[in-house]
């Protein structure tokens, strides 16, 4: 758990870069508040306070990555407290949960704050010189609105998202390394793409999920996401909202996604199709959370369904043990 | 030479055995007085011969068991019997003894080399029979029963089991070496009582010293008899030295779950087992002395013994400078090994190996909720479900386990030493397996 957020922590300084310090203020806000629900939850439940084992804090940090920096400062608190106690700790703590705790505080949010959570963005430091007092400012940040990618994506069309950004290269360059509006810790495919191949490097996760999730929905953006079928433009999908992340540090989660690599990869194909699904077909821009949380429905069927293959099992007949 | 291991599983424990490894096997003095458990073997506990205050001679058998499944006990001293009756045995807490004074005046015995190739192979293997050889690598399943297989099972190849893939254990290694023609000529006798050729020593490649060794003498020797021995290294893995993986590591074949060995043609032997069958047939010398690995950063001094049977572990301690900051004593290895609370049992014919480890190597923490990283599965040699057993027991379930193929399980402990909540799986697989059997 402490590599997973160690390798997470170059994407908070891009964003610190980025966003301001409000970033790393929401963050610090967001994991606090997450350690600290939890030790109160096991203490009042009369479980074992285990916060250092390091998934508290996790949670926070990837809660604080999928929400805008432009929030108020009381609302990772809130998620916190969905994510932490409804999603963990009610559920029977960590093992036990269905669903993965940062996703559900996100969509909690999205429900109790739906403005703030989908129009609180900052444009990045690169694209708009903004005053320095926007990113201390304690309130939520509505003096400047700037649309996501995916918003104007869904708003305006492929044309519009281009003139933004100049050019179709500057687009690639841009979210590649993360210069665009979007969640706190979202932004850079290049960053999150590094730290989930050092995590499979390390053994901690392996590919099946990450790549089955890649593919899928590049492949679902290429099919539906363009104006007629088979026109989309894959790349934009892959690396805008949150689905790099979801692929490598949400869908990964061993609690709440299935063991075997032969569910792994359905899983991951799931949420790949469910995203895109949502994000070109739904009422929302962005789809990985809810993907996610409706995949996580499916994990304990998978489990159940694909089971390991067995070396030298029993013969139909077992043969007689004459000892 | 890679490509020699199993097809699933398996893991890479730290090994501790540069502890050992170097050290030449060293005969310990004999302690003044032995305790002979008469339950040594799988099977029913033997019948005493002797009677208190009889005088006995090293050697002499004084235990038998005459109908049922089982093996003749020796005494492994010259002295007086002193008493029979209940005493701490490694295993069963408490089982009948013998208890024998030594007299320190008796000379050890010698056994003159016999030349086992003009007894034919029933006599053969009435002596191996006679000597009380048992399998030493584990359960103690006495050896002149698994020599004769049924006439329906087609046996083509023998087995020498030179894996030694627990941790610490350097017994079978330091025989491999030491022992290298008692070990050749064994699997020799072996092959004229199964009446086939073909044999194959499977070593891990941590040991290519013996594995040299082996092949050297092997070419030296080719020709003399008609007989077809080969040591092959396997990839360093554990569980390699666990039968059936070493069987498929060999020779690709699969022992179907319920099945023995014989049933794909092979028949398995441990290195230490093959010495004891060489002296049985080659010197006339019961199974009274064990070869066994003393180790652990607890005790003052690590050895490979040869001790007699019925020393007890008090007394090899003393004999090894005694020990410190000792937290946990397991006889056998880490892996499969069991702890053992007292000093005062005894070695027994199965002992392999004695652990006294320390603070540093021993894991005291607690176990936590299943996390469902799914590495048990990955690193369960016969591609269990180990985390789904445990959760089962958990809820009160274990017997609805089988479906995972529980009864497959070998303890191996691999999925146990993976998992990152430290869940004592290999204890939830034991109770799965306990209400499985209870529901019938
Ligand atoms: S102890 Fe049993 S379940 Fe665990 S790895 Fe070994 S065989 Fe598999
Ligand atoms: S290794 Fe342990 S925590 Fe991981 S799935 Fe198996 S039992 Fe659960």
């Amino acid at each position: 758990m402490w590599t997973v957020s160690a390798t997470l922590m170059p994407v908070l300084l891009l964003s610190i870069y980025n966003f301001g310090l409000r970033s790393l203020i929401l963050t610090v806000i967001s994991v606090v508040s997450c350690v600290v629900i939890e030790a109160i939850c096991q203490k009042v439940m009369g479980r074992k306070v285990s916060v250092s084992d390091g998934s508290a804090v996790l949670t926070g940090i990837l809660m604080a990555f999928v929400i805008p920096p432009g929030v108020p400062y009381y609302l990772p608190i809130i998620g916190a407290f969905a994510a932490i106690f409804i999603a963990k700790e009610l559920m029977g703590g960590i093992g036990y949960n269905v669903w993965n705790p940062a996703l559900v505080g996100r969509a909690f949010l999205q429900a109790a704050f739906p403005v703030a959570i989908t129009t609180a963005w900052i444009p990045p430091e690169q694209l708009a010189k903004a005053p320095i007092t926007v990113f201390l400012s304690p309130g939520s940040v509505d003096a400047i609105s700037t649309a996501t990618p995916l918003g104007v994506l869904k708003q305006f069309g492929m044309a519009a998202l281009t003139d933004q950004f100049g050019s179709l290269s500057s687009i690639y360059y841009n979210f590649f390394i993360g210069f665009k509006p979007g969640c706190i810790g979202e932004t850079s495919g290049l960053l999150i793409l590094l730290g989930g191949l050092f995590l499979i490097f390390r053994g901690i996760i392996t590919w099946h999920i990450p790549v089955a999730t890649i593919v899928s929905a590049g492949f679902m953006a290429w099919l539906i996401g363009g104006p007629s079928i088979g026109t989309g433009n894959p790349i934009v999908h892959v690396f805008s909202g949150g689905l790099m992340l979801g692929a490598f540090y949400m869908c990964t989660d061993y609690v709440t996604s299935p063991t075997l690599k032969s569910a792994q990869i359905i899983f991951g194909a799931g949420v790949g199709i469910l995203t895109v699904l949502i994000r070109v077909k739904g009422g929302y821009p962005e789809g990985v959370c809810y993907a996610i949380l409706l995949m996580n429905c499916l994990t304990p069927a998978l489990d159940d369904w694909f089971q390991p293959k067995r070396f030298a099992p029993p013969k139909a007949a077992p043969v007689a043990a004459s000892k | 030479m890679s490509g020699f291991t199993f097809p699933k599983g398996g893991i890479h424990p730290d090994e501790h055995k540069e502890l050992t490894e170097h050290l030449a096997i060293e005969e310990m003095a004999p302690p003044d007085q032995v305790v002979i458990p008469l339950s040594m073997h799988f099977g029913a506990p033997a019948q005493p011969l002797v009677k208190k205050k009889q005088e006995v001679q090293e050697g002499e058998p004084i235990a038998v068991v005459e109908k049922a499944l089982g093996a003749t006990i020796h005494s492994s001293v010259t002295g007086i019997v002193k008493a029979i009756e209940p005493r701490p045995h490694p295993t069963m807490v408490r089982c009948d003894a013998v208890i024998i004074d030594r007299d320190p005046q008796a000379p050890p015995r010698i056994y003159e080399p016999q030349d086992w190739r003009k007894i034919p192979r029933e006599q053969l293997l009435a002596k191996v029979k006679e000597a009380g050889v048992v399998g030493l690598g584990g359960a103690g399943f006495p050896t002149h029963v698994k020599l004769s297989p049924p006439p329906s099972a087609k046996v083509d190849t023998l087995i020498l089991n030179g894996a030694e893939c627990e941790p610490y254990l350097t017994t079978d290694h330091r025989l491999m070496l030491e022992y290298t023609n008692q070990v050749i000529e064994g699997a020799k006798i072996i092959l004229k009582i199964l009446g086939i050729k073909k044999c194959v020593i499977g070593v891990e490649l941590n040991k290519p010293d013996a594995i040299n060794i082996l092949t050297k003498a092997l070419a030296q020797d080719s020709g003399k008899d008609d007989f077809e021995i080969t040591a092959q290294g396997m990839e360093v893995k554990y569980p390699q030295g666990s039968e059936k993986q070493l069987i498929y590591s060999l020779t690709k074949r699969a022992v179907p779950g319920g099945g023995l060995p014989f049933d794909v043609g092979v028949i398995v032997q441990n290195i230490s087992t093959t010495v004891a069958i060489y002296e049985a047939c080659a010197l006339y010398k019961p199974l009274y002395e064990k070869v066994a690995t003393f180790s652990g950063r607890a005790i003052n001094r690590q050895a490979n013994l040869k001790v007699k049977v019925g020393t007890l572990l008090q007394d090899v301690v003393n004999y090894l400078g005694g020990t410190k900051d000792l937290l946990k004593i397991v006889s056998g290895g880490p892996m499969m090994g069991f702890a053992i609370s007292e000093m005062d049992v005894p070695v027994t014919k199965t002992t392999s190996g004695v652990l006294f480890l320390d603070s540093s190597e021993t894991d005291t923490g607690e176990f936590g909720p299943c996390i469902h990283c799914g590495w048990c599965m990955q690193a369960c040699p016969m591609g269990l479900a180990p985390k789904e057993v445990a959760l089962y027991v958990e809820a009160g379930k274990g017997h609805l386990t089988t479906k995972f193929g529980i009864m497959d399980c070998f303890e191996c402990g691999c999925c146990a030493y993976v998992c990152p909540a430290k869940r004592p799986l290999v204890q939830f697989a034991r109770l799965a397996k306990i209400a499985v059997k209870k529901h019938g």
